[in-house]
């Protein structure tokens, strides 16, 4: 359960990250590529090298969303309502990848801004991108 | 007549991943890293707060961090991964009295392992910056995730 404080945490760092969102993004990817090389199937038609348009753009499609998400947590369902309908009918991405790429976005969020990083803040984005991807795949069934 | 023995799967290694474990421990201030691995874990998931009971006061996140018996076994579990790092061609045997030190006697969640050693990715992270690589991280993500399943094996 996300308290008042860390929403308003949550918010105060994503508007921070959002004019280095291609390059979260895509740090966040390549983590994930490189640590469960199985997310990578849903990529197999695009070029994801480091570096690439296709990663730089994706990350920062993926970045973007989050930050408008946390601008407003409480109305996460709202906000992520077309999101879901893409997820589940279109993409149709195994969910369990949502937690893989929450936690490879965890580590790039500490390496960006290492003791800053602190625990509460660790907590706080914890929670809130399991929120997101508990949201996210609402509508898979 | 030659009796088969079972073969072991070993866990291969890479060059680059040896190395790059080595390092990481190498240059390690265990003083520093297990303490705040172990701090963390409390305060991001606090329920693994129940096997502390008698460790004090775990009030709130400054309280966690303060206190001087979470520092102290952050660092005993710390230097207890010295005994993977030592013997990366069979942590699973290396880790069987541990493990069952784990499950008989502390009777640890082994869910609870895999907690411990994402908060320990995020701190080594938080540490090392843009040298923590996505092929750095990888390669210490696969060691943590044996060590974890070495810790697990002998629960019954």
């Amino acid at each position: 359960m996300l308290k008042k404080k860390e929403k308003a945490l949550i918010k105060q760092t994503w508007d921070k990250l959002t004019p280095v969102a291609e390059d979260i993004g895509a740090d966040a990817l390549l983590r994930m590529f490189a640590a469960y090389p199985g997310s990578k199937t849903y990529f197999s038609h695009v070029d994801i090298s480091p570096g690439s348009p296709h990663l730089l753009s994706h990350g920062k499609k993926i970045v973007l969303a989050i930050a408008e998400a946390a601008k407003d947590i409480s109305q996460l369902t709202v906000t992520l309502a077309p999101l879901q309908t893409f997820h589940a009918y279109q993409l149709r991405i195994d969910p369990t990848n949502f937690k893989l790429f929450s936690h490879c976005m965890l580590v790039t969020l500490a390496c960006h801004m290492g003791e800053d990083f602190t625990p509460t803040a660790h907590a706080a984005m914890d929670k809130f991108l399991s929120a997101f991807a508990a949201v996210l795949a609402e509508k898979y069934r | 007549m030659l009796q088969k023995t079972r073969a072991t799967k070993m866990v291969e290694w890479t060059d680059f991943e040896r190395d790059t474990i080595q390092n990481i421990f190498a240059q390690l201030d265990y003083e520093e890293i297990g303490p705040a691995a172990l701090s963390r874990c409390l305060v991001v998931y606090p329920w693994t707060q129940r096997y502390f009971g008698k460790f004090g006061n775990l009030y709130n996140a400054a309280a966690i961090k303060s206190n001087p018996m979470i520092a102290v076994h952050g660092k005993t579990i710390l230097h207890g991964l010295d005994r993977a790092v030592k013997n990366m061609d069979d942590i699973k045997t290396a880790y069987k009295e541990l493990s069952v030190l784990h499950s008989e006697k502390l009777h640890v969640d082994p869910d609870n392992f895999k907690l411990l050693a994402d908060c320990l990715t995020i701190v080594l992270a938080a540490k090392l910056g843009s040298a923590f690589t996505p092929d750095v991280q990888a390669a210490f993500q696969k060691f943590m995730a044996v060590v974890v399943n070495s810790l697990g094996r002998q629960y019954h």
